[in-house]
C-alpha cells in the first residue's frame, strides 16, 4: 500500500514462527488472553466472540485464517485488536513483539511463493536484521472468506 | 387529532429552546449593538416562530411575532439601533412569546386573556415609530434601567413590579434580572396553575442530549456492570457481612442504571411516522386520490439512532405507495375496490428485529412492465429476465437506475429510487422485501436490527454455551422425560417430531442446527417457538432463565449467518449469541407448518401445506393434512376386538374405534390382515378416531395443485405428491361414516 512510506511503525506479532506487523494506526490495543464464546456455523478462522467493554469482538485465528499450522492445544493466543472498516476486530496471535520503526527500510514485493491465502492478505515483507516482518492489511485480514460450512444459507 | 398535537408538541419543544436561546442572543446583542450574526440570528428565531405560529393558526402570537419580526428587520437593516428600549421591548415580546406558548400548552389555543398582546404590540410599535430616539435616548452601556422602566409602564401588562428593585448598575444584568422578573410572573401569577406547576411542561421534560454522549453513557454502565459481577464473585467469598450488603445493593443499582441509560436511547417510531399522516392527505389532494391512512404499533421502540436512519426510506416508501400503488378512484371503482385506497403502516418486533410494513391495497407490481423497463434501461439482460421468478423479477426495482413511474411525477420520481431505499437500510442492517398482488396491492416489508435495543429473552444453554432466544418468538417449554419422551417423540423418515396436545411439531435438535454432536438424552427440553408462520420445537440441552438482554450486532463475519440475530452480554461478561428463530427454520428446513391447519382442509387449491402421506389400499396413494393428526400408533393385530360392525382397540384408558381408509375411500381392501396396524389417531377424547392406513410413507411439505379428479365420497380430489397421484382425504367425510357405522359417540 502506498501509505507504508508515511506509516511506518507497525505493531509486531508471531504467529507460527512468522514475524507480523500492522501498521500502528489500525491496531486499538493488544490484550492478553480473552474468554470467548464459540460462535457455531461462523466461517472456521472465526474462533469465537470476546466481550471488549460492552463491545461484541468477533476473534480470527490468525493461523487459521493463513492456513497456517494449529497452535498447539494449551497454548493460549494473544490478541491484536484491530479496528477495520468501522468495527473492531480482534486477531489471534501467538506471541507479541514491539512496536518497531521501520523508517528507512526498503518494503519488498510478497515473494509469489508463499502460499496464496497469505499473500492474499500480506502487502509487503519488510527484510529486517533480526526477521523478516509480514505487513499484514488489517482490512483484509479481517475480512473472513464465507466459505463456511454452514448449511442455511440467507433467506 | 393525534398528529397535529404532535406537531404542536414539537413546535412548544423547538420554541422554548429557541426562546432561551433568544434571550441570550438579546441580552449578548445589548452588549454589542452592531453584530448583525446575532441579529440575523433573532430574527431567523422570531420568524420561525411567525411562520409556525401562523401555519397552525394561532392568531394572536403570530400578530405579536409579526410586529416583533419587523422591529427586528429594521435593525438588521441598520435603520434602527439596538437600545435599552428597544431590547427591553423585545424582550418583552419573548416574555409574551412564552406566555402565549405557555396557553397553547395548556389549553392548546393562545387566547389567554391575561397575555395582553396588544400592549405589548403596541410597546414594539412604538419602539419603530420612535426610531429609537423618544423613550431611550441613552446610549446603551449605562443607565439602562430607568428608561426601561419607562417605556414599560402602561402598556405592558405585568412589567411593573420590578422596577423598584432595580437600582443595578449596568444594563446586562438588569436586563436578566427584569426578565427573570417577567418570568416569575408568567410563572407564578398569571398562570392559571399558581406555584409549583402540575405537570411538567413540554420544554422542562425533556433535555436534548447529544447522542455521542450517550453512547458514552452506555458504554461506561457496560463496564461498570463488569465490574459488578467481578465484585459480586469477590463479596460471595468472603464473608464481609458489610461488603456483601454494599455489594448487592451496587447490584440493584447497576442494573437499574444500565436499564435505564439504554431506554434513554429508545423511542417509539411514532415519532418517525408523526408526519406521515399530513404526507398522505397532501399527496392524496395533489395527486386526487382520497387515502385511507391506518398505523399500527406506534409504539414500538427502537434505538433513536436508527430511527432517524429509518425516517427517509420510510417517507419514501409512503410517497411510493401514494404515487405509484394507490390508483385513481375511477380506476379502482372500475376494478370493484372501494373508491379510498388503504395505506397501512405497521411495526412490531419480531426475532429482535423491528418490523415496518407498508401496504396498500392498490394496483400492485405489473411483473411483465417491471421486466420490460429492466431490459430497457439496461438493468436486466432479457436471457436473465427470461430465467428469473416474479419475485425476482420484482427485485429489480431496487436495482440503481430503474423507475417504474411512466411520467417523472411530481411526488416521487425524482432521481430518489427505490435503490436508495434499499440502500440506506442496508447500510444499517436491514433488509427490505416486498410482496405484490396484480391487482390487490403491494405489501413492502422492512427489517430493521434492533442494534441496542433491550429485549426479553429466554437463555438456553448448548454444548457449554449460552444462546438467547427473543421473547417474541417464544410460545411454550415443553420437559420431556422417560417415559414421555419415548411416547411423544417420533421420528419420521430421519425428522423428530413432537405430539404436543393432539399435533405434530416439527422438531430440531439446537446441537444439530449449531452444527455440534447430538448426543442421546435421556431428558429433552423443547422451546415451543414461532417466527412469521413459522412453528418448531427447538430441543435444549438446558434452560436456564429470561433476561432482558441488549441486542448488539455482530461483526462482519458472522452477519451473513442466518441463524444469529445478533450477540448480547450475560452477566458474568460473557458473550451469548442470540438466535434468529426464522433463520434456524429457514436453515433446517421448517417452512410453513400450518399452525392450524383445521381452516384450510376443505378448501383444495394451491398453497403450501404439510401433508401426512400414506399407502393405502395396496400400493394407492392418499394424503391428509399432517395438523389433523394427533397421533400416530401401531397397534397389534390381535388388540382388535369388535362391538357390533365396528372394529375397536382399547386405548389409553378408552375404546378406538377404527375405520379402514381403503374402504371410507372406495379403495379395494387387501385381504391379507398385517400383524401390526397402522393407525392414524385423530382428534381428542371420546372423539377420537383411529385411520387404519397401510403403511404412513413420509411428512411433506408442498404446494398442491388440487385436481377434482378422483372427487367422490371420502375424497377431496387429488393432486401429484412426491411424484405420485395421491387422493386429499377429506377426513371430516371419513370419520362421519365412522361415526354413522358406530353410531356416534360409541
Amino acid at each position: 500500500m502506498t501509505t507504508l512510506a508515511t506509516n511506518s511503525q507497525y505493531c509486531t506479532f508471531w504467529a507460527d514462527g512468522l514475524h507480523f506487523g500492522i501498521a500502528v494506526r489500525d491496531v486499538q490495543e493488544v490484550l492478553r488472553y480473552q474468554e470467548m464464546s464459540a460462535a457455531p456455523r461462523a466461517p472456521e478462522a472465526v474462533f469465537g466472540l470476546i466481550n471488549l467493554r460492552g463491545q461484541i469482538v468477533t476473534a480470527i485465528d490468525l493461523r487459521h485464517r493463513l492456513g497456517l499450522a494449529e497452535r498447539a492445544p494449551g497454548e493460549t493466543p494473544m490478541n491484536v485488536v484491530l479496528r477495520s472498516r468501522n468495527e473492531v476486530v480482534s486477531l489471534l496471535v501467538d506471541d507479541i513483539g514491539d512496536v518497531i520503526d521501520t523508517a528507512g527500510a526498503a518494503t519488498e514485493p510478497v515473494p509469489p511463493t508463499l502460499p496464496s491465502a497469505v499473500r492474499d492478505v500480506v502487502t509487503g515483507v519488510i527484510p529486517l536484521p533480526e526477521a523478516i516482518l509480514l505487513v499484514l492489511d488489517a482490512d483484509l485480514a479481517a475480512d473472513v472468506p464465507h466459505a463456511h460450512r454452514n448449511s442455511g444459507g440467507n433467506p | 387529532m393525534d398528529e397535529d398535537d404532535e406537531i404542536v408538541q414539537e413546535f412548544l419543544v423547538e420554541s422554548h429552546e429557541n426562546l432561551d436561546q433568544l434571550d441570550r442572543d438579546l441580552v449578548e446583542l445589548e452588549k454589542s449593538p452592531g453584530s448583525r450574526e446575532l441579529l440575523s440570528s433573532v430574527f431567523r428565531t422570531i420568524h420561525t416562530i411567525k411562520g409556525t405560529s401562523g401555519f397552525l393558526a394561532f392568531g394572536r402570537l403570530e400578530s405579536l411575532t409579526h410586529v416583533g419580526e419587523n422591529l427586528l428587520s429594521r435593525l438588521r437593516e441598520g435603520e434602527l439601533t439596538m437600545t435599552p428600549a428597544i431590547a427591553g421591548a423585545l424582550l418583552n415580546m419573548v416574555d409574551g412569546v412564552r406566555a402565549l406558548l405557555a396557553a397553547i400548552e395548556q389549553t392548546g389555543a393562545d387566547v389567554d386573556e391575561s397575555v395582553d398582546v396588544d400592549s405589548m404590540v403596541a410597546l414594539i410599535k412604538t419602539c419603530l415609530d420612535g426610531d429609537a430616539a423618544g423613550p431611550a435616548p441613552e446610549a446603551p452601556a449605562e443607565p439602562a434601567p430607568q428608561p426601561v422602566a419607562e417605556t414599560a409602564p402602561e402598556p405592558a401588562v405585568g412589567i411593573v413590579p420590578e422596577p423598584v428593585a432595580e437600582p443595578a448598575a449596568e444594563a446586562v444584568p438588569v436586563l436578566e434580572e427584569r426578565r427573570s422578573g417577567a418570568d416569575r410572573r408568567v410563572d407564578g401569577e398569571d398562570r392559571r396553575d399558581p406555584d409549583a406547576p402540575e405537570r411538567r411542561g413540554v420544554a422542562d421534560s425533556t433535555v436534548r442530549v447529544d447522542v455521542d454522549l450517550l453512547d458514552t453513557l452506555v458504554r461506561l454502565v457496560g463496564e461498570l456492570v463488569l465490574t459488578r459481577n467481578q465484585i459480586l464473585q469477590q463479596a460471595d467469598v468472603t464473608a464481609h457481612v458489610d461488603l456483601v450488603r454494599a455489594s448487592q445493593r451496587l447490584n440493584l443499582v447497576a442494573s437499574e442504571l444500565q436499564e435505564t441509560v439504554m431506554r434513554t436511547r429508545m423511542q417509539p417510531i411514532g415519532q418517525v411516522w408523526a408526519k406521515i399522516p399530513r404526507l398522505v392527505r397532501d399527496l392524496g389532494a395533489q395527486l386526487g386520490r382520497t387515502v385511507k391512512l391506518e398505523m399500527e404499533g406506534q409504539d414500538t421502540e427502537l434505538d433513536r439512532s436508527l430511527l432517524e436512519a429509518v425516517r427517509d426510506p420510510l417517507t419514501h416508501l409512503v410517497r411510493n405507495s401514494v404515487d405509484h400503488g394507490i390508483e385513481d378512484a375511477a380506476v379502482r371503482l372500475a376494478n370493484g375496490k372501494p373508491a379510498e385506497g388503504t395505506l397501512s403502516l405497521r411495526a412490531y418486533h419480531e426475532s429482535g428485529q423491528v418490523v415496518v410494513e407498508i401496504t396498500d391495497d392498490g394496483r400492485g407490481l405489473d411483473a411483465d412492465r417491471i421486466g420490460q423497463v429492466a431490459v430497457q434501461r439496461g438493468v436486466a439482460s432479457p436471457e436473465a429476465l427470461a430465467r428469473m421468478s416474479p419475485r425476482d423479477v420484482f427485485d429489480l426495482i431496487f436495482r440503481p437506475g430503474f423507475s417504474t413511474a411512466s411520467a417523472v411525477t411530481n411526488v416521487s420520481g425524482r432521481g430518489v429510487g427505490m435503490d436508495v431505499v434499499r440502500t440506506n437500510i442496508e447500510r444499517i442492517g436491514g433488509t427490505v422485501d416486498l410482496t405484490s398482488q396484480a391487482g390487490q396491492g403491494t405489501t413492502v416489508r422492512v427489517r430493521i436490527p434492533l442494534t441496542l435495543a433491550i429485549i426479553p429473552a429466554l437463555i438456553v444453554g448448548e454444548g457449554g454455551e449460552r444462546y438467547a432466544i427473543p421473547q417474541a418468538n417464544l410460545v411454550e417449554l415443553v420437559r420431556l422425560e422417560a417415559a414421555d419422551l419415548a411416547r411423544d417423540v417420533e421420528v419420521l423418515a430421519g425428522a423428530p417430531v413432537l405430539r404436543l396436545r393432539g399435533h405434530l411439531l416439527p422438531l430440531v435438535p439446537l446441537a444439530g442446527a449449531l452444527g455440534l454432536d447430538e448426543e442421546p438424552r435421556d431428558a429433552i427440553t423443547v422451546v415451543v417457538v414461532q417466527a412469521d408462520d413459522v412453528r418448531f420445537g427447538l430441543s435444549v440441552e438446558e434452560v436456564h432463565d429470561t433476561q432482558e438482554i441488549v441486542v448488539k450486532p455482530l461483526g462482519r463475519q458472522l452477519k451473513s449467518i442466518a441463524m444469529y440475530a445478533g450477540a448480547t452480554i450475560m452477566g458474568d461478561g460473557r458473550v451469548a449469541l442470540i438466535l434468529d428463530v426464522a433463520g434456524i427454520a429457514h436453515a433446517n428446513g421448517v417452512t410453513a407448518t400450518p399452525v392450524r391447519v383445521e381452516a384450510d382442509t376443505r378448501t383444495a387449491d394451491s398453497d403450501l401445506r404439510s401433508l401426512l402421506v400414506l399407502d393405502v389400499g395396496g400400493g394407492r396413494r392418499a394424503a391428509l393434512p399432517l395438523g389433523e393428526v394427533s397421533r400416530l400408533e401401531e397397534f397389534a393385530s390381535d388388540l382388535i376386538e369388535r362391538t357390533g360392525p365396528t372394529e375397536v382397540v382399547q386405548y389409553r384408558d378408552g375404546i378406538l374405534p377404527l375405520v379402514h381408509l381403503a374402504s371410507a375411500i372406495g379403495l379395494p381392501v387387501s385381504d391379507v390382515v398385517p400383524e401390526l396396524l397402522s393407525v392414524i389417531v385423530h382428534g381428542d377424547g371420546p372423539d377420537r378416531v383411529g385411520i387404519v392406513v397401510d403403511r404412513v410413507v413420509d411428512v411433506v411439505e408442498t404446494a398442491i395443485v388440487a385436481n377434482r379428479v378422483g372427487i367422490r365420497a371420502g375424497v377431496l380430489g387429488s393432486a401429484v405428491v412426491q411424484d405420485r397421484v395421491t387422493d386429499l382425504v377429506d377426513l371430516d367425510a371419513v370419520v362421519a361414516t365412522a361415526g354413522r357405522r358406530i353410531g356416534v359417540g360409541a
